[in-house]
């Protein structure tokens, strides 16, 4: 999935040279890690890796085509919250209701977000920021305030938490929409629509392309693949979880960004993107097991300090780049 | 007929821009549309093509009448465009922009690369243009882009292709190019609407030309039937009288005093050696081809960039500002030469864009002082004459000659001693060109010092009390008002470029 990374580098916009700073970073995370803890590479971490941060890389995915339109969704948490609830209460019938179930309403959030943008031409940030709050009072409202156990007689916990062909379940679902989301933008004309509205909506409209729809289309996309996280969410915790789903818009965000895409829009990769969902959360594993170390211990608060530091060299680090090659 | 528009008429916030206006078009054949700016081409265009929509009239295209709703629509119908500012996705590559909307795909429904690289590169062939398709189109000059463009309508298949201005940003080799490029357009039956201001052209690519002014089309005709002169005239709807020389003469040259003067000026590699005076009530030109270091010049003066070497002197007291904002505080205005680009704030009403220079001055108790700001605002919309529905409009609705006299009223209402002015009729239609020179002469009787770049020689020759030719970073020549010709001015610039 990171093939527009792997083909021979030949840097064409200051993009790629974010691009190649993200892949660079993650290489030496992974490096760094593997020679200071003795069970970074096992098997057992590689996994748990995998399963939890799924969801993460689920939601920067449809993130990342937002952005890259030069628009914005900060729902997406919500969104999950929202879904992870509807999912937990239609897994008594059956795996599939629950899996569908979630991303409707994930898909349903974010067209309205798109009739909104699109339609009534209300900013992104506004539209997408109402639907954060409205989302999360529906998670609320539904779950009256409390988890939703989820059943676990009908497989619909197969989903979060089991494995196929040695590797999570998750991971197949996050895998298979990043290699879907990579075909659509790289080599598909609506894919590079995308880019093109980003690039100039008005320019993108007098060249004859379906600006509205398009939108609308990337809107609904965000939803409904935070709606799958949502259904991960209550399959691998076992409850739909109404207050969960806290600033995951910002680290969809975090990952979209430090993997090259500008926030200004009408350029971007899949690849990277993944990328940069990676390289945050091995950041987070890495302190996981700097924790386990023994010799310091850092709550969850300093986690999150540390995340956002480093994200923030990460940032400047990029910006410094894309300027030496403007120049 | 392949195309006819009858009777179209569109008004914005109240502002008729058409009042039943017509074109009418054959297949294979090459119309001209002229008029001043704000005469309402650009509108027609847009309404022909579906990006504005009509508030009354017909058009029949290849005998149906249509309505475009996009200009997605019209494309499909075999109407393709290239906008006067070039439209195209800067960051896309140079094949994918020939191609967007019409993909060419595979049996899969994905992009086929490869038959739109070929394809791409096949077609700017046609052009002599030897470019790599892969690279994204800001990489490319004004001109490629320009071209890149109009192989993107050439792909298109177009029956009918609109051209607006599209040799505003060609060198004569690439004009000659495009020229040839209708030639095979007609020939094959294709029309072309060719929007433009340069006559000659005109007379030499058009088989009909239909003008415009005022939102109304008020002549049509063959070209061979049209002279010149009428042509203009029918423009303007008075007889020209606007270029006739508007400077007066200096014979009095010494006896004024000098405001402005830079001797032996120097700043990185493109100002090496430029000497210019302007005195007190005069416009003093400064020309010279593109690159020789005219706009480079104006920026030191203004404190954009540093003075390494020389002086600068204003009223006989060296002056070496830090920043343009000590510069407007000695009563230095600079209207830059690109609107878009460093000009006017186009969202932001023609009040907000007129007093940006004089807020600091404007405040009363911290905040604006709104009364007088209206005050100021409406004395110079009636002084220069600026078209439009009120203050509050935006600055983008108003043509470009109306934007320029909202520069220019920008710098004015701080009440500065010099006023540098770029470019000062780019992109403006001849009637408004003289009546911003008008303005900028009697400006100049009030005794303000203008030092006006220009590239126009009709303009310099019209305008200026005095030119001083650049050439390489040099200042080469300084004829005075009873030297100048078009041939002395010629030979100046070309002096140290051969």
């Amino acid at each position: 999935m990171l093939k527009t990374l792997s083909r021979p580098f030949v840097p064409k916009s200051s993009g790629d040279f974010a691009r190649l700073g993200v892949l660079l970073a993650l290489a030496g995370l992974i490096l760094f890690g593997a020679l200071r803890y003795d069970n970074f590479i096992s098997p057992f971490n590689i996994l748990s890796f995998l399963r939890y941060n799924s969801m993460f890389a689920l939601i920067a995915l449809g993130m990342a085509f937002v952005i890259i339109t030069g628009g914005i969704d900060l729902s997406v948490g919500g969104v999950a919250a929202m879904a992870s609830v509807v999912a937990a209460y239609l897994s008594p019938y059956g795996w599939f209701p629950g899996l569908a179930g979630g991303m409707i309403a994930g898909l349903i959030a974010g067209s309205i977000n798109g009739l909104i943008i699109t339609r009534m031409r209300i900013q992104p940030f506004i539209a997408t920021l109402a639907m954060m709050l409205a989302a999360y009072g529906t998670a609320l409202l539904l779950a009256n305030n409390q988890s939703v156990s989820v059943s676990y007689d009908t497989g619909f916990t197969t989903i979060g938490q089991d494995d196929f062909l040695g590797f999570p379940i998750p991971a197949w679902i996050a895998a298979l929409a990043y290699v879907l989301g990579w075909i659509f933008l790289e080599r598909h004309p609506a894919g590079r629509h995308v880019l093109a509205i980003g690039d100039g909506e008005a320019t993108a409209n007098l060249m004859g392309l379906k600006v509205e729809k398009t939108l609308f289309a990337v809107y609904a996309l965000s939803g409904l693949l935070a709606g799958l996280a949502g259904v991960i969410l209550a399959s691998q915790f076992g409850a739909g979880q109404p207050t969960e789903g806290v600033g995951w818009e910002l680290f969809a965000i975090a990952s979209v960004v430090v993997g090259g895409t500008l926030l200004t829009g009408g350029s971007g990769s899949v690849g990277a993107t993944l990328a940069g969902a990676l390289l945050l959360a091995m950041v987070f594993n890495i302190l996981n097991f700097e924790n386990g170390l023994g010799w310091i211990s850092l709550s969850a608060y300093w986690q999150s300090v540390i995340r956002g530091a480093f994200l923030l060299v990460v940032v400047v680090l990029q910006a410094r780049l894309m300027k030496k090659t403007e120049a | 007929m392949l195309l006819s528009m009858q009777d179209i008429s569109k008004a914005f916030s109240g502002v008729a821009a058409l009042r039943s206006a017509s074109l009418e078009i054959a297949a294979g054949e090459v119309m001209a549309l002229v008029g001043q700016n704000g005469a309402g081409k650009s509108t027609l265009i847009k309404i022909l093509t579906g990006a504005y929509q009509r508030d009354s009239g017909t058009i029949r295209f290849e005998d149906e009448d249509v309505a475009f709703a996009t200009p997605g629509a019209s494309q499909a119908r075999g109407i393709a465009t290239i906008y006067q500012e070039i439209n195209l996705a800067p960051q896309r590559s140079v094949a994918e922009n020939i191609y967007l909307s019409r993909e060419p795909k595979t049996g899969l429904g994905l992009l086929d690369r490869r038959a739109m690289r070929d394809g791409a590169a096949a077609v700017l062939k046609t052009f002599n243009l030897d470019i790599d398709v892969d690279m994204p189109v800001g990489h490319f000059s004004a001109a490629t882009r320009q071209m890149i463009a109009i192989a993107r309508a050439v792909t298109q298949k177009a029956r009918l292709v609109i051209m607006d201005e599209p040799t505003s940003s060609l060198d004569e080799r690439e004009v000659g190019i495009l020229f040839e490029t209708i030639r095979t357009l007609k020939n094959n039956g294709v029309a072309v609407l060719f929007i433009g201001h340069r006559l000659d052209e005109l007379y030499e690519i058009c088989d009909r030309v239909t003008i415009m002014r005022d939102g109304q089309t008020v002549a049509h005709s063959a070209m061979a039937d049209m002279p010149k002169m009428e042509l203009v005239r029918n423009m303007l709807g008075k007889e020209l009288a606007a270029f006739q020389a508007i400077a007066r003469d200096s014979g009095d040259d010494a006896a004024k005093p000098v405001r402005l003067s830079v001797d032996n000026a120097g700043s990185g590699v493109r100002v090496r050696d430029v000497s210019v005076t302007v005195r007190e009530g005069e416009i003093s030109g400064l020309a010279g081809l593109l690159g020789s270091g005219r706009t480079e010049t104006a920026r030191i003066i203004f404190g954009v960039d540093k003075l390494e070497k020389g002086s600068i002197r204003i009223d006989g007291k060296a002056r070496s500002y830090g920043e343009p904002a000590d510069a407007i505080a000695d009563g230095i205005g600079l209207v830059s030469e690109d609107r878009k680009i460093d000009g006017i704030i186009p969202d932001m009403s023609i009040r907000e864009n007129m007093t940006l220079a004089l807020l600091p001055k404007l405040k009363k108790a911290g905040i604006v002082d709104r009364a007088r700001q209206q005050e100021i605002v409406t004395r110079y919309i009636k002084a220069l004459g600026v078209k439009c529905a009120s203050p509050d409009q935006p600055i983008k609705e108003l043509s470009g000659g109306n934007q320029q006299k909202v520069l220019l009223a920008r710098w004015l209402c701080t009440d500065p001693r010099i006023l540098i002015i770029d470019e000062p009729t780019r992109g403006i239609d001849i009637g408004a060109k003289a009546e911003i020179l008008k303005l900028l002469r009697s400006l100049a009787d009030e005794g303000l010092s203008v030092l006006m770049i220009s590239s126009e020689l009709e303009e310099l020759l019209a305008a200026a009390d005095r030119v001083t030719v650049l050439s390489d970073g040099k200042s080469v020549a300084v004829l005075k008002r009873d030297e100048l010709s078009e041939t002395a001015l010629l030979s100046a610039m070309a002096h140290q470029v051969n």
